[in-house]
């Protein structure tokens, strides 16, 4: 999976009207260049980009790409438009409005000490993360779930220094069932 | 086959007749592949740049897509601004370009740039061909992207190594992809609303764009607007969609466009936008653009519609298809009282300017419609000239005004006209530029030189950048920074370059250099028109300003030119319709 994640320098703040944040989930022809297009298409029109994944999907032909981004009803209406008129794209939906699940993966590395480690281990079981990686001086743990999820977990570990991370942007679907099953 | 000669065949067969272009290493094969076509015509252009206007001038004469061929690295980097343009203005047209071979690609080969990377975001699509056994898919694929839904330039990329790969040559008939299906049928429960709508107007206007060329809906756009009473203004590019001699036109809106259309868009309850994007040059503050109507949006691109300005009544379709089924759903409606009031701000407020010994740009312009009656396609560059190019002749055909709009590139006219002269041989082809614009392709007239492309070069000279001076005049306190320029001897540089020269330096001398000019047959002409240096298009609303800020014609103000006897000065006047 390759993910990105860009700030635009226009500021949606400085549009009319409420600005809310978007998940945008669109089906590519997975095709030289098309995730080129997508992520040029926001640079040139100045759209912002919290994140934006793109990977395979069931069909080898099409790619899958998750788009975060801010913006009032009217910037919405036209990325949505101008996803739409890229000639690759194949379908484009706004999650927003659906019910959808949405998943961020992190990978954390954080200083131990033989003190600490415990109550790392501990932080990780609350948050059903997993730890992956460990060193006398360092663990590396995975964390899966919402991006509020994530930025909790990584908030309860600042105080024992964590050392180096990755994030993933958001990846998402629309759900099939109203109940959550997780 | 090798790639090339696939390539020529496929040329062949999507019926393209003629090929703008300019050979180079990358290209060599594909070139000595063309060597034998006798079913291609290739004009060696002097520049890319002036390729690929010429590919559009065809294009938007003809209606059918245009086509340039040029090399890898600096060949394709010089057709980056006609793609932008074309890209711009929605002109269908394909761009072959030459690239090196693919093993060598991001090495810094020698002429090597990354032109389908450069020209992502200024073309509707682009291609680089991988493997020769997508050749002939990918050129039908190209055309037909190019030349459906909202038209846009296509960009090829060729590396030299697939062209010179073997494979069938297996040219599809059919093209359907799955991503692209432009939408042309206007939704019929849009279409009923929109009838609501104009069934309950008392103040419409028809406002027109390019679109409306671009779909050849000029006969429906006509049966419209008669059936129903509604006055008609275009845009720079809707020029020509409805004849400018119709009572119902009000000539063009905008930045420049004539008082009375700009004041019935501004009083109107109710604005239908027939294939126009609501630019800015249009709207000019777009909260109070039309503030107070009641706005249908036709358009076939659904990014166009809502993008600067809010409508209630949003039409997806082909702007012919869709007006073809609201003229039998409508109703004629009572616009007398309307029309009327609009005849009245026509008598007070027509397109004026003041005629004397020194020639007036308008004056010529006007001239050449007189004398051509409108039978001629007017192919404009960027600045004054355009300007009033735009309002002081009346359009009658759809396709007989070309210019750059959108992107607004000097340099347009000439290779554009160049074009379009092998699209229409039954109109004179007239390119008009100031000294300025006519510099910056200047090259071409080699071209028409040795190809005997009879355009009539007509350069409106005023020694200065006039736009940018009469901005400079109007709002940066009259200090000319960088706008006086000077020529070569227009006349001159016709003889040397094998073309008869003609130039008009006082009004009573531009009618007969005119028609000397329309009666050379076998070539291009250069026509120069020595012109009042300093004088300023009116109406003009400034950028970004509203209707109130409008500008009319300062009839009370003489003129302040230099050498003009104000006596023998004559105020002309001419309305749209």
């Amino acid at each position: 999976m390759t993910t990105m994640s860009v700030v635009s320098e226009k500021h949606p703040e400085t549009l009319d009207g409420q600005i809310h944040k978007h998940t945008i989930s669109l089906l590519v022809e997975n095709k030289f260049g098309a995730f080129n297009r997508i992520a040029g298409l926001f640079a040139a029109k100045a759209y912002n980009i919290d994140s934006l994944t793109v990977g395979p999907t069931e069909d080898d032909s099409v790619s899958r790409m998750t788009i975060v981004t801010r913006g009032d009803d009217g910037v919405i209406e036209q990325i949505i438009k101008q996803l739409n008129k890229l000639i690759d794209t194949l379908k484009v939906t706004d999650l927003t409005h659906e019910n959808f699940v949405e998943r961020d993966l992190a990978l954390i590395k954080v200083q131990t000490t033989t003190e600490s480690r415990s109550e790392i281990m501990q932080v990780v079981e609350i948050f059903r993360a997993k730890i992956i990686d460990i060193s006398p001086k360092t663990v590396t743990i995975e964390a899966v779930g919402s991006q509020q999820k994530i930025d909790a977990i990584i908030k309860m570990l600042k105080p024992f220094v964590i050392k180096e991370m990755a994030r993933t942007g958001r990846v998402a679907l629309k759900r099939e069932f109203q109940g959550d099953v997780d | 086959m090798t790639g090339s000669e696939i390539f020529v065949r496929s040329l062949i067969a999507e019926g393209v007749e003629i090929v703008f272009g300019y050979p180079g290493g990358a290209v060599i094969g594909i070139y000595d592949a063309l060597h034998d076509i006798s079913d291609i015509k290739h004009i060696l252009t002097r520049h890319e740049q002036g390729a690929v206007h010429a590919a559009e001038g065809y294009a938007k004469a003809s209606g059918k897509p245009g086509v340039a061929l040029v090399t890898s690295g600096p060949g394709a980097t010089n057709t980056v601004t006609g793609i932008a343009d074309a890209y711009m203005d929605s002109v269908p047209i394909v761009v072959f370009t030459g690239q090196v071979p693919l093993k060598l690609i991001g090495n810094d080969a020698f002429q090597e740039a990354d032109i389908v990377g450069i020209t992502r975001p200024i073309t509707k699509h682009n291609y680089l061909v991988r493997d020769v056994n997508e050749l002939a898919t990918t050129i039908k694929e190209a055309f037909y992207v190019a030349t459906t839904g909202r038209p846009g330039p296509v960009l090829v990329d060729l590396p030299k190594d697939v062209m010179a790969s073997k494979a069938t040559f297996d040219y599809p008939k059919k093209i359907s992809m799955r991503s692209y299906n432009p939408h042309v049928e206007g939704h019929m429960k849009q279409l009923e609303k929109a009838i609501a709508l104009i069934a309950k107007s008392k103040r419409p206007v028809l406002y027109v764009g390019g679109g409306a060329i671009l779909s050849n809906a000029s006969e429906e756009l006509k049966a419209f607007a008669r059936k129903t009473r509604i006055p008609v203004t275009t845009t720079l590019h809707g020029l020509g969609s409805y004849p400018e001699n119709d009572e119902l036109s009000m000539g063009m809106l905008g930045m420049h466009g004539t008082w009375y259309s700009n004041t019935a868009v501004h009083y109107c309850d109710l604005l239908i936008a027939v294939g126009a994007r609501f630019d800015d040059r249009v709207t000019g503050k777009t909260e109070a653009f039309a503030a107070e109507a009641k706005k249908i949006h036709i358009d076939i691109d659904p990014s166009a519609i809502s993008k600067n300005v809010k409508v209630d009544v949003p039409i997806v379709g082909d702007v012919k298809k869709v007006l073809a089924k609201l003229i039998p759903m409508v109703e004629p409606l009572d616009t007398k009282d309307w029309l009327q009031t609009i005849k009245q701000w026509k008598s007070e407020h027509p397109l004026r300017y003041r005629n004397g010994k020194l020639i007036r740009m308008q004056h010529v312009i006007q001239k050449i419609g007189e004398i051509t009656k409108g039978n001629a396609v007017m192919i404009t560059d960027v600045g004054q000239h355009q300007m009033w190019a735009a309002q002081f002749f009346k359009y009658i055909h759809p396709r007989t005004h070309i210019t750059s709009g959108g992107l607004g590139t000097m340099g347009f006219s000439l290779p554009a006209a160049m074009g379009a002269a092998f699209a229409r041989k039954d109109l004179p082809i007239i390119s008009v530029s100031g000294d300025g614009g006519i510099q910056m392709n200047i090259q071409e007239i080699a071209t028409c030189v040795e190809n005997k492309v009879p355009v009539k070069i007509f350069i409106l000279n005023n020694g200065y950048l006039g736009m940018v001076r009469q901005w400079q005049e109007l709002f940066w306190r009259k200090r000319y920074s960088q706008v006086a320029m000077f020529s070569p001897d227009f006349v001159k540089l016709a003889d040397a370059y094998g073309c008869p020269g003609l130039r008009a330096s006082t009004t009573d001398e531009v009618e007969d250099v005119i028609k000397s000019a329309l009666a050379v047959k076998d070539g291009p002409v250069i026509a120069e028109f020595k012109v009042v240096q300093e004088d300023n298009v009116y109406p003009m609303i400034p950028a970004g300003q509203t209707w109130n800020e409008i500008m009319d014609f300062p009839e009370e103000e003489l003129s302040n030119v230099a050498g003009e006897d104000l006596e023998s000065e004559e105020l002309i006047t001419l309305t749209k319709g």
